[in-house]
């Protein structure tokens, strides 16, 4: 298994983007930027959401209206995501491929998609409750505080991928 | 020089003793100052892309303002606070470090263009509070707060890279 992801680093690295991107010195700073203006939406999204969802914070918007305003801001920035860390993963493949950090990263990532896909289904398609900050139900909650919790932890798996290097 | 011996004093705290000797607590104070950057920069913008009349177009200005920017606040002090820290290890060096220069003015900028938005343009709120597309001084602010703020993170992405011994 891990020979096989040698091997997969190792032919990754030899192709000629790999080789462009490693070459240009400003390509990687620059995906990066892209990287985290990306997240940054996602982020305070998921804050913002979550926590009107949860009944703590957010004021007078239905939790319907609320995802509907909110969840593109989470979904979209997603391919600009996925994109620049394909990239950067082919400029350096070892350098997260074989990184504990990026591997945690992933399962997150995974958690995270499916806890938003859920709460989506929740609430986007509820009809309007009264606009008042309403105490949410246990289970509500919980959702939010587990969506809050997966998308941050991505972020600080992902600024872990430089200090776990192999 | 004054400065310098601040920067100096700086470095020889405890604390930024141990920022710097230690082998993990300068990458967690790290990911609690970017965790705070992607709020402040995410929130902000979503303000910013009101003003400009691209987003949220049917929800109150004020009300998206009572929403977002106490949350925003919260997130900048934490990331001044964490930023502080991260300073503190390497205090002359970050100082004389171009990127983190660009990036301190940055935020002198978007400190003073939020400061004009609040006490000129703000006051006539009344009048375009529910309006899709807010008046041209309001898009102003809103278009250069945005261009600001990716500014800061572009430059706190290349003190990253032209820091010397840090990872990127």
């Amino acid at each position: 298994m891990l020979y096989a992801l040698d091997g997969v680093c190792k032919a990754l690295q030899g192709t000629w983007l790999s080789g462009l991107i490693s070459r240009v010195g400003w390509i990687i700073p620059v995906l990066q930027i892209i990287h985290i203006l990306a997240i940054s939406s996602v982020i305070s999204s998921v804050f913002l959401l979550n926590l009107r969802l949860i009944g703590i914070w957010g004021g007078d918007e239905a939790p319907d209206a609320a995802s509907r305003r909110l969840l593109p801001f989470i979904w979209w920035p997603l391919p600009i995501l996925l994109v620049t860390g394909a990239l950067l993963i082919t400029a350096e493949p070892a350098r997260s491929l074989e990184n504990p950090s990026f591997a945690l990263k992933m399962a997150l990532l995974a958690a995270a998609i499916g806890l938003t896909l859920l709460s989506q289904r929740l609430y986007a398609r509820t009809p309007a409750r009264p606009r008042t900050l309403q105490p949410a139900s246990m289970a509500a909650r919980g959702l939010g505080v587990a969506s809050i919790a997966a998308w941050v932890g991505i972020v600080l798996a992902g600024r872990w991928i430089a200090y776990t290097q192999p | 020089m004054i400065f310098q011996s601040i920067l100096q004093w700086l470095h020889d705290t405890d604390i930024a003793t141990a920022i710097r000797e230690g082998d993990t607590l300068f990458p967690w104070i790290e990911c609690v100052h970017v965790l705070a950057i992607t709020f402040v920069v995410g929130s902000i913008a979503a303000v910013d892309l009101r003003l400009l009349g691209l987003a949220s177009r049917n929800r109150r200005v004020s009300s998206l303002n009572a929403e977002i920017v106490p949350l925003t606040w919260i997130a900048f002090a934490v990331a001044v606070a964490s930023g502080t820290l991260l300073f503190s290890a390497k205090a002359p060096q970050y100082a004389l470090n171009t990127a983190f220069e660009f990036k301190m003015l940055l935020l002198l900028l978007a400190g003073m263009n939020m400061a004009a938005f609040q006490l000129l343009t703000y006051r006539s709120i009344g009048l375009w509070d529910a309006a899709t597309a807010p008046p041209l001084r309001a898009k102003l602010a809103g278009g250069i707060s945005l261009f600001i703020w990716i500014g800061v993170v572009v430059c706190g992405r290349i003190i990253g890279f032209t820091m010397t011994d840090m990872p990127g």
